[in-house]
């Protein structure tokens, strides 16, 4: 523990920050630079970062692979309901326009549903992946 | 600027292209084809590129912008590149499972050794 | 100034027999790729660049230099035959961009057609600032989806190819009892 004790402090501090980093990616990606592939990746990183530092075991018990796997699934169904609702409203598929009584705020709706079904994808196949490579007890 | 970013592109898309053809070691190949990837990425957004302009978000000081479209298109590019980079990496460390190693002219000799 | 680093940084990548120090020089090289999309004004564009490029890539290739093994044996041969069939593509390609307009020109064809549209109408019919994400989400919405489905399927690739870390410990488990 001891000459890991920088790296699990500042770990400690930092990894909050870049989550509420990533959320404000996420949601304020309409006003600057930023969306659904950004904040997927940055959450992502928080935790692989978290990972790293303390190791599986930890990281294991804070995010289990079966939550990650349904939260990646999660997001690609969230991403095509979306485009079912615009068919079932009377528009075509994925047409915003049709999800609220102005096109301009379907719009809204429709776009910010969309970036949270990626980033939660994005976001659960990355933290995933990092799972897959370090995991050493896999042998053929 | 005159047309220099097309040539550094062209003279990465060459370095990618030498290192995946002539080093036998796969991830270095791997490597290779994301300096490729990196190179294409950048002869795509010079195109975008409109001089006097800025980045495409609408605000009312500024009434030029850069051509949106080819940002849309490395954005998902970016990222599929990551999706099939780590789809490769996997591969690499299955088939360093079943031969031992990741040269490519040593898995060539191994698979033609009688077994 | 950028650009020739960038250069340089490309063939010490390429020359490196070490794997750790070329991948290093990796998320080196995906830092200033990400600078020079910002200089060419797509901030978006690097933004992802930086955070996949320099995070998740180069996470995942130090990831498997540690099952594999850092240190690679060389190039076959002397690869003089690869480098003269670069340099002789590389000197067609050059050519090939004389016939381009010049980096910023406005009346270049990539700025007609359908960009201009996509800039004048989107305050007005989709209503936020940002037209990367309204193009990306909105107008190009069926290319975005097909990208988060090859996301998802790599990442299911990965999984089985692999093994889920929960389903590796499960199997282990099964063989001591």
């Amino acid at each position: 523990m001891g000459h890991h004790l920088v790296l699990r402090v500042i770990c400690k501090l930092l990894v909050p920050l870049i989550l509420l980093f990533a959320l404000y990616v996420q949601f304020h990606g309409d006003f600057g630079p930023g969306g659904g592939f950004q904040a997927g990746v940055l959450f992502g990183a928080g935790f692989i970062l978290y990972g790293i530092v303390f190791g599986l075991g930890h990281f294991r018990s804070v995010v289990s692979p079966a939550l990650l796997r349904t939260v990646a699934a999660c997001g690609l169904l969230l991403y095509l309901l979306v485009g079912v609702a615009g068919m079932l409203l009377g528009g075509n598929y994925l047409d915003y326009s049709v999800l609220r009584e102005n096109p301009a705020s379907g719009q809204h709706l429709g776009i910010f549903l969309v970036e949270l079904g990626v980033g939660l994808t994005v976001s659960g196949v990355m933290i995933s992946l990092f799972y897959a490579f370090a995991d050493r007890r896999f042998r053929e | 600027m005159g047309l220099f970013n097309y040539w550094v592109a062209v003279i990465l898309i060459m370095t990618g292209l030498y290192v995946v053809v002539s080093h036998a070691n796969l991830v270095k190949k791997v490597l290779g084809l994301n300096i490729f990837q990196a190179a294409v990425f950048m002869l795509y957004i010079s195109a975008g590129k409109l001089a006097g302009g800025t980045a495409p978000i609408l605000d009312d000081r500024f009434t030029q912008y850069s051509n949106p479209l080819p940002h849309v298109l490395i954005l998902t590019a970016i990222v599929v590149g990551v999706a099939t980079t780590a789809l490769a990496l996997a591969l690499i460390i299955r088939i360093h499972l079943a031969y031992g190693t990741v040269e490519e002219d040593e898995i060539d000799d191994k698979d033609r050794e009688p077994s | 100034m950028l650009l020739l680093f960038i250069v340089v940084v490309a063939i010490a990548i390429a020359v490196l027999r070490n794997l750790f120090a070329a991948v290093m020089l990796f998320g080196i090289f995906s830092f200033l790729a990400a600078a020079v999309f910002v200089s060419l004004d797509a901030v978006d564009v690097a933004f992802t660049e930086a955070a996949v490029g320099a995070g998740i890539a180069t996470i995942l290739m130090l990831a498997t230099l540690a099952r594999v093994g850092g240190h690679e044996r060389g190039v076959h041969g002397h690869g003089l035959f690869p480098l003269a069939i670069a340099f002789f593509t590389g000197l067609a390609l050059i050519h090939a961009t004389s016939d381009f307009p010049l980096v910023g020109d406005p009346s270049a064809p990539a700025h007609g057609h359908v960009a201009p549209r996509y800039l004048k109408e989107s305050g007005s019919e989709i209503g936020i600032p940002n037209v990367v994400t309204s193009v990306l989400a909105s107008y190009r919405g069926y290319d975005t989806l097909g990208e988060v489905t090859v996301i998802f399927a790599a990442g299911v690739g990965v999984l089985c190819l692999l093994g889920a870390a929960g389903a590796g410990a499960r199997r282990e488990d099964k063989k001591k009892e």
